[in-house]
């Protein structure tokens, strides 16, 4: 599929956008914008993949982000043998356990004919395996997060290079999505949305409250990045001529270096799965997820499993949006389960696709840069805002003050106001599909 | 030749696209019955939903009793009298059977308490069941609702669709009878028949129509003895 | 062993606040099957719908405090209802008109709708925040106790103590007359059944006379009227937060559905399942058994299933349940 002209004008015109910024705001703040931008167009690929290419409407962004986060910590950071000898075979055989127990339930559920007596021994296979697994499991969770609780308290990763946690990532979301996907699809279609909506807060819940997993809310900091950090490119000789030359400091050179780093990473990466989603939705494949998309019954009727093709492309989305929350995470290179936040990392991503246009890839794309500079540069422009409707009151007038600090806000009201417009006059999106 | 009490005159027009319906014309007179046959698609619920106004006729008109109703909503139709029974999701099933003739009379601000009770009489099975929900009776049962809704309205014309589709011979007979003694109170029918032979037996005036268009209109005894009907759409 | 004692405390930590709980839940629950009978899509705006509600009773309270008037021994709050109800009704019957109207108009899929009520999420949202911002709000006031721990242990002189706190008692009672008066409308007056009659069979009721736009807007004022209630008494119990009430979504629909969608009566009984699931399995039930247990055999761990911030888990394992083994939940509610 080729962009029309109009296409490319609507994305160099984003591109004017953020020169403007780095000149007239500064440098670093574009490039934030900019991979902020990028991942954020993964992750509208992913949702575009479901909702876009087969209908599937998924609200549980947040949670598969952050398991793709989790994957970073899981595999770049160092392990922590304190840890593992003083409880992770415990650990192990807590969630061997535990895992045993659900599959001992799945069999007595199908070895038994159904009756009362199926429900009880479900039940009672439920309670004492759950003993069971919390015996084993609580003490050595206990011991694991008692070792040196100030930095560590977690048993660490894998210490392998955090590149590799972004594949990691899609896995770990692909996983999460296949449990949820096999329960929900083939039910209505706002099932999957609130059974979505149910995984992703339980995610954040395990990610927060599980400390020998990722640290829970202490956070994990420190992590290996995939580019030099600023104060690592500060020294060099080229990068202080290049400051010299542009005229900056030799800080913002260097972060805006680092930062370009990671800008050309993720276009990489965001530039292969474009070209492997466009290949997918132009061929024999593609054809059919619409086709079931626009007419599910017929479809049926002509022999096509919908619910597993449903589930194929949920898991794909998916994973795509692990991947996205696993890039973030190593650019941040820390993993903050108390940042994670539904309207953030799920509603906005959906205003991202509706806005781009769902069913296009590129209109995901655009519609990520679009929304994200708007999330990023409405707070100041709505502080403005305050400021000018209140100039009129006194400096120490309660609600003046109330209103700037309520100026915040003006970006959740500005983004449904943007959702609404543009699902009443421009359905299609800025790049519709095609 | 003095003006039916309902009238679709030259009626032209379909669901947007082509037209289904050509000229068609379809009439009832007070307190007759008046029957529409004809094979599978020949347009015979099209044009009962074009007199009631669930369709927009691009050509000719509906008068009731005289006076132009071609440009009403059907909502506004059954105000001016008319009562419609759909062919199928013809009642409210988790209702109850006195709500659902409650709500057949939702735009009479009167007492409804007398048409309810000459409901029952015309169907005395409904009034034992009249705390069930519609939707657990059997299915000549529920048509007896779905007609029944349509009469609180004390219309002057009744039209269904299809009232004997799915159910059985003997529940057939015994609603066609129920027919016979409504028009008897001085209520006009106009109904589409899979089963036309037994249709026709009771009509006053009966309408064979063939791709959207007036085959044959006489009585419904002379289109039973007419051997070209009866050859082509009767089976012999 | 010591049963009494036992009940008391389970009482006390666990049946009470269950049943607040589950009332709040109901409430919220029956707006959502409302909204979906009637207008027929997965409500996503519910919640924050919801504190919206409470942040207009909120202002009228401190309006209302502000000039001393007050109901004492009863919160200030039950004063405002009738305003918060107004604003939201008006806000809810705004939306309606600016935005699903416009879907109903072109027989939208459900899909659109949700995605509409999205977008009203985050303006309702926004507009909450703006005026509460994201921190806690407690806006109890009057007598907070109908008895105290104390005073209970003095009655019956038991060694366990139970406390009837008066926002706990105000939401199980009122949650009761709503509920009844709901029942009420829907089954005996002319509007409630108009409204039955339009969920049962759109065509039909059409044909019947009854106007859509009046049963649509009569769903959106008793939406208002129950997500103010819902929203001001969960406040009361236990402090308002908007983005608690975001997440009170889950919850809610987790009830709706596993009432089944569409049946009032299977969404509170879905409520007060999820609410006592919730708060049953992640009670510590160590001090209930100690009563109970032989001499010698008190368990000494906590007893608790699972950890408090799990209780998502739960309502989620619920849902699961519901949907693997009866999509049309309890009470057989609609399945597309």
């Amino acid at each position: 599929m080729s962009l029309t002209a109009r296409d490319l004008g609507l994305f160099a015109g984003m591109l004017v956008v953020l020169a403007m910024v780095a000149m007239f705001q500064s440098p670093q703040l574009a490039v934030t914008i900019l991979n902020m931008s990028l991942i954020s167009a993964i992750m509208a690929l992913g949702v575009n993949m479901q909702w876009g290419y087969a209908g599937l409407f998924n609200v549980g962004i947040m949670g598969f982000t952050a398991v793709g986060g989790l994957a970073v910590v899981l595999i770049a950071q160092p392990p922590v043998p304190e840890a593992w000898a003083a409880g992770g075979l415990g650990i192990l055989l807590g969630l061997m356990l535990g895992v045993a127990t659900i599959l001992a339930a799945v069999a007595v559920y199908k070895r038994m004919a159904p009756s009362k007596l199926r429900g009880l021994a479900i039940f009672a296979v439920l309670v004492v395996g759950w003993l069971i697994t919390s015996q084993v499991f609580a003490p050595a969770k206990q011991a694991v997060q008692a070792v040196n609780p100030a930095s560590e308290g977690y048993l660490g990763g894998a210490g392998l290079p955090v590149i590799l946690a972004w594949p990691v990532g899609a896995v770990f979301a692909a996983g999460v999505a296949w449990l949820v996907g096999k329960v929900s699809l083939g039910l209505r279609s706002d099932y999957l949305a609130i059974a979505t909506l149910g995984i992703s807060e339980i995610v954040i819940a395990v990610l927060k409250h599980e400390r020998w997993l990722a640290r829970g809310v202490n956070n994990v900091t420190g992590i290996e990045r995939p580019v030099a950090r600023p104060i690592e490119l500060q020294p060099l000789p080229w990068v202080q001529s290049l400051a010299e030359s542009l005229g900056w400091s030799v800080s913002q050179t260097a972060s805006v270096l680092s930062g370009l780093g990671y800008a050309a990473l993720f276009t990489l990466v965001l530039g292969l799965l474009i070209w492997l989603a466009e290949r997918a939705l132009n061929s024999p494949w593609g054809r059919m997820m619409r086709a079931i998309r626009d007419n599910e019954i017929s479809a049926r009727a002509m022999g096509k499993d919908v619910t597993r093709r449903h589930l194929m492309i949920f898991v794909l989305g998916s994973a795509v949006c692990g991947l996205a929350g696993a890039m973030m995470v190593s650019m941040d290179g820390q993993l903050t389960p108390g940042s994670y936040e539904p309207l953030r990392f799920t509603f906005l991503i959906w205003v991202m696709v509706i806005v781009g246009g769902s069913g296009n890839n590129w209109g995901s794309v655009l519609g990520a840069f679009v929304i994200w500079f708007l999330w990023v540069q409405v707070e100041p422009a709505g502080r403005w805002f305050m400021d000018l409707i209140t100039s009129g009151m006194a400096d120490s007038s309660a609600l003046r003050r109330h209103l700037l600090d309520s100026a915040a806000y003006m970006r959740l009201l500005t983004m449904g106001v943007a959702l609404l417009l543009m699902l009443r006059f421009a359905p299609r999106g800025l790049i519709p599909e095609r | 030749m003095a003006e039916p009490f309902l009238i679709g005159d030259m009626m032209t027009g379909g669901y947007g696209g082509a037209d289904i319906l050509h000229s068609c014309t379809i009439a009832v007179e007070k307190g007759q019955i008046a029957v529409i046959v004809g094979p599978n698609g020949a347009g015979k619920s099209t044009a009962m939903k074009a007199v009631f106004g669930m369709l927009k006729i691009r050509e000719g008109q509906v008068r009731l009793n005289g006076e132009d109703i071609t440009a009403l909503t059907p909502q506004a139709r059954v105000s001016k009298g008319m009562g419609f029974v759909p062919q199928t999701n013809n009642i409210f099933p988790s209702m109850s059977v006195e709500e659902n003739l409650e709500m057949g009379a939702f735009i009479r601000t009167d007492d409804i308490r007398e048409t309810m009770e000459q409901i029952y009489e015309l169907f005395p099975i409904l009034r034992d069941k009249r705390k069930q929900a519609a939707g657990e009776l059997s299915g000549g049962q529920r048509q007896q609702v779905a007609v029944g809704r349509a009469l609180m309205t004390k219309p002057s014309v009744l039209m269904l669709d299809e009232p004997t589709a799915g159910v059985s011979p003997i529940v057939m007979d015994e609603l066609f009878d129920r027919i016979i003694e409504i028009a008897r109170t001085g209520i006009s029918i106009l109904m589409v028949e899979q089963n036309a032979r037994q249709a026709l037996e009771i009509a006053d005036k009966g309408y064979v129509l063939v791709q959207g268009a007036n085959r044959y209109t006489d009585t419904g005894q002379a289109l039973l003895a007419d051997p070209d009907v009866r050859k082509s759409f009767l089976g012999g | 062993m010591e049963p009494l004692n036992a009940l008391v405390s389970v009482s006390n930590f666990m049946l009470i606040p269950a049943l607040a709980y589950g009332s709040q839940l109901a409430l919220g629950a029956l707006g959502i099957t409302l909204i979906f009978s009637i207008l027929r899509f997965a409500h996503f705006a519910h919640g924050d719908t919801m504190a919206l509600g409470t942040a207009a009773v909120i202002g009228g309270t401190w309006f209302l405090q502000a000039r001393g008037i007050s109901i004492d021994p009863l919160p200030t709050a039950l004063l405002a209802i009738p305003f918060g109800i107004l604003v939201l009704a008006a806000y809810l019957l705004a939306a309606d008109r600016l935005v699903y109207r416009y879907y109903r108009k072109v027989k939208a899929k459900p899909m659109i709708f949700v995605m509409a009520s999205l977008g009203v999420m985050f303006v309702t949202n926004g507009i909450t925040r703006l005026f509460m911002g994201v921190g806690e709000t407690r806006f109890e006031d009057g007598g907070r106790f109908l008895f105290t721990v104390r005073e209970f242990r003095d009655w019956t002189g038991l060694t366990e103590g139970m406390a009837l706190r008066s926002a706990q008692a105000v939401t199980i009672v009122t949650a009761l007359v709503v509920m009844v008066v709901l029942f009420w409308f829907l089954n005996r007056t002319r509007a409630g059944k108009s409204m039955r009659a339009y969920s049962d069979n759109e065509d039909l009721a059409l044909l019947s006379g009854i106007n859509p736009e009046r049963v649509v807007r009569i769903t959106w004022v008793i939406t208002a009227i129950l997500l103010v209630l819902a929203g001001t008494l969960y406040g009361l119990d236990k402090g308002f937060r908007p983005f608690n009430y975001f997440q009170l979504l889950l919850p809610m629909f987790a009830a709706a559905i596993l009432g089944g969608l569409g049946s009032p009566i299977g969404a509170i009984v879905g409520a007060y399942v999820v609410a006592f699931a919730e708060m049953g399995i992640t009670f510590a039930w160590r001090r209930v058994f100690s009563y109970l247990a032989p001499e010698g055999m008190e368990p000494s761990a906590m007893m608790q299933l699972l950890p408090v911030d799990y209780k998502f888990a739960v309502t989620f394992a619920i849902l699961v349940i519901v949907l693997l083994f009866r999509p049309t939940g309890i009470f057989k509610g609609k399945v597309l």
